[in-house]
């Protein structure tokens, strides 16, 4: 009957927060393999696109301003660009979410694209005012490309909780 | 009582309504955040006391993890190097030979670089200290790149120090805490370092976009650069100092000049911080500017007149001539440096000391240590350029040894 109960904070948002961070702080361990280094993906935009089709709460937004304001700071950003470029992202899948329900796999993936890609382009404007200075068009791509790739943890994410809660069903 | 009749089954419109504001709460608060932010400054204060407490918590977590990496390409380096030592030896053998015809050519030219430094007055690059750190962290995005390193307020270092590998620049320490540094690297989308192309001199600034090969903005002159051109800083504004490598010049698919870095030859695990003071960073400003101009002396000629008896050696024939102070100074300062025929008087003499640092910080180290230590009657020598009547220079320095003449204008080489 574990259905039927009210959807845990920590079970949604807690743990998948915490793994999203680690996930974060060990894609920046300094590693080089053949002149390569690791990618760079945006793993806290899982959480603000899955959080977002799940369902609504008040809770979330800020968990994702808290990813967005870790990101800034591990990362040594200015602080604030990724938590307003993932609340854009989350703020698109929950005004979408609505589209979204009932879709395949394949047409939420290219949502997540989507959101992804508003978020980035926002980052870019915000980088580009920021720094008065155009950011380049090819890093931008490849962390595209390596947050994108990601999207199976969110619809993993999805199929998890999406039905988790009975009111909101 | 079924779902249906409980209030609380009623939720759902409330809480995507409750959702939504908080989704503008935090977009509020994560803007304001934004806004605020000050991170491009080189104010200390302004890199934040959160910045500082993260840096200081994650620079040993990111120690602790980015140790098995650091393990593992040790261990592969000890495998090649026992299977490839054979080779690598003929290889050090043959650049030994080259490098040892290097060295001679070297010497001689450090010799004649001396001499001529000598021979000329020139204050030269004084040894910059700097502390070693280790890579702990490494964040390589479009909108940062920034470096972790393991060394911080408890070694002396400072916002603004350069941070080499031993190939070339890295970047600039833009937040330091105790126990690490945050370092800005010359790819990153804020960095802006003034740099000089090696061959022609010519400048120009090297921007950073995000990604591996920053692009050189406001080249100046004609036909400045030529692919494969070293690319080195110039020491423009003081920030860092004159001659670090920084890369090779090459022309980027989009038609812009663009830099590969030297440091990316190899990874950056150890880097060096150099703890560099320009003169613009070491000076006293503010008393710099409140010097009280010295009242003009009475009866005196003009400037150049009274400044040359000052340096005036032990020589007291030429103290002592009745004759007006403006002919006997010339052959003074003609011995002085006897090398420049058209030679000014020493008065002037002074001015290069402290009009040069803005532009050449190589010089500004030396040229800044004793000006601030010095008596304030000196100062507006340097600072005036002696354009103005100073009794109190006429207070004798040093006696002039012919290892040091006093820098001329004449003889100052002309700045690249």
């Amino acid at each position: 009957m574990s259905a039927a109960r009210p959807l845990e904070p920590w079970r949604w948002l807690g743990v998948p927060m915490l793994q999203a961070l680690v996930a974060t702080v060990l894609f920046g361990i300094p590693l080089r393999v053949a002149g390569l280094q690791l990618p760079e993906p945006v793993f806290p935009m899982i959480l603000a696109f899955a959080w977002a089709v799940i369902r609504p709460s008040i809770l979330a937004p800020f968990g994702v301003l808290t990813m967005g304001l870790f990101l800034d700071i591990f990362w040594g950003g200015p602080l604030g660009l990724w938590a307003v470029c993932l609340l854009i992202a989350y703020g698109l899948a929950l005004s979408a979410r609505s589209i979204m329900a009932g879709q395949g796999r394949l047409v939420l993936w290219a949502w997540y694209g989507l959101a992804t890609a508003s978020a980035m382009v926002a980052g870019y404007l915000f980088a580009m005012l920021d720094s008065k200075s155009t950011p380049g068009l090819i890093p931008m791509a490849w962390q595209f490309l390596a947050t994108i790739v990601l999207y199976p943890f969110a619809q993993r994410l999805i199929d998890l909780f999406e039905d988790a809660d009975v009111r909101f069903r | 009582m079924s779902l249906r009749d409980n209030p609380l089954g009623e939720l759902k419109v409330p809480l995507t309504w409750a959702g939504a504001v908080a989704l503008v709460v935090a977009a509020v608060v994560a803007i304001a955040v934004l806004i605020s932010d000050r991170r491009e400054t080189f104010k200390a204060e302004a890199y934040g006391a959160t910045r500082r407490a993260s840096d200081t918590v994650l620079a040993p977590v990111g120690d602790v993890l980015a140790a098995p990496g650091r393990w593992t390409g040790a261990g592969i380096d000890t495998i090649r190097d026992y299977f490839f030592a054979g080779s690598e030896n003929r290889e050090l053998k043959a650049q030994l030979k080259e490098m040892r015809q290097w060295r001679d050519v070297a010497i001689a030219l450090r010799d004649e670089n001396e001499r001529y430094r000598t021979i000329l007055g020139l204050k030269t690059d004084p040894p910059i200290p700097m502390v070693a750190a280790r890579i702990v962290s490494d964040s390589r995005g479009p909108f940062a790149d920034t470096r972790l390193a393991n060394a911080g307020t408890e070694r002396g270092v400072k916002a603004g120090n350069p941070v080499m590998s031993e190939n070339g620049l890295v970047g600039r320490v833009i937040g330091v805490t105790d126990g690490a540094s945050r370092v800005l690297l010359l790819t990153d989308i804020a960095s802006r370092t003034p740099v000089m192309i090696d061959r022609t001199n010519a400048r120009a600034i090297l921007t950073g976009d995000g990604g591996p090969n920053p692009r050189l903005d406001y080249l100046r002159g004609r036909d400045p650069i030529r692919e494969g051109d070293r690319v080195l800083t110039s020491g423009d504004g003081g920030v860092l100092p004159r001659g670090l490598p920084v890369g090779t010049a090459v022309k980027g698919l989009d038609g812009r000049w663009r830099v590969v870095l030297a440091s990316d030859r190899a990874a950056i695990d150890f880097v060096r911080i150099l703890l560099f003071q320009d003169f613009t960073q070491v000076v006293n400003v503010k008393a710099l500017n409140e010097m009280p101009t010295p009242p003009p002396t009475p009866g005196r000629g003009p400037a150049p007149v009274a400044v040359p008896k000052a340096p005036a050696p032990p020589a007291s024939a030429a103290a002592k001539a009745p004759s007006p102070a403006a002919p006997p100074a010339k052959p003074e300062a003609a011995k002085a440096t006897p090398t420049d025929g058209a030679a000014k008087p020493k008065g002037v003499a002074l001015k290069p000391a402290v009009t040069k640092p803005p532009a050449d910080p190589a010089e500004t180290p030396e040229a800044s240590a004793p000006n601030a230590d010095r008596p304030p009657a000196v100062r507006p020598a340097t600072t005036t350029g002696g354009t103005k009547p100073r009794p109190s220079t006429t207070k004798p320095p040093a006696a002039p040894t012919p290892a040091k003449p006093r820098p001329k204008p004449s003889a100052e080489p002309p700045h690249p």
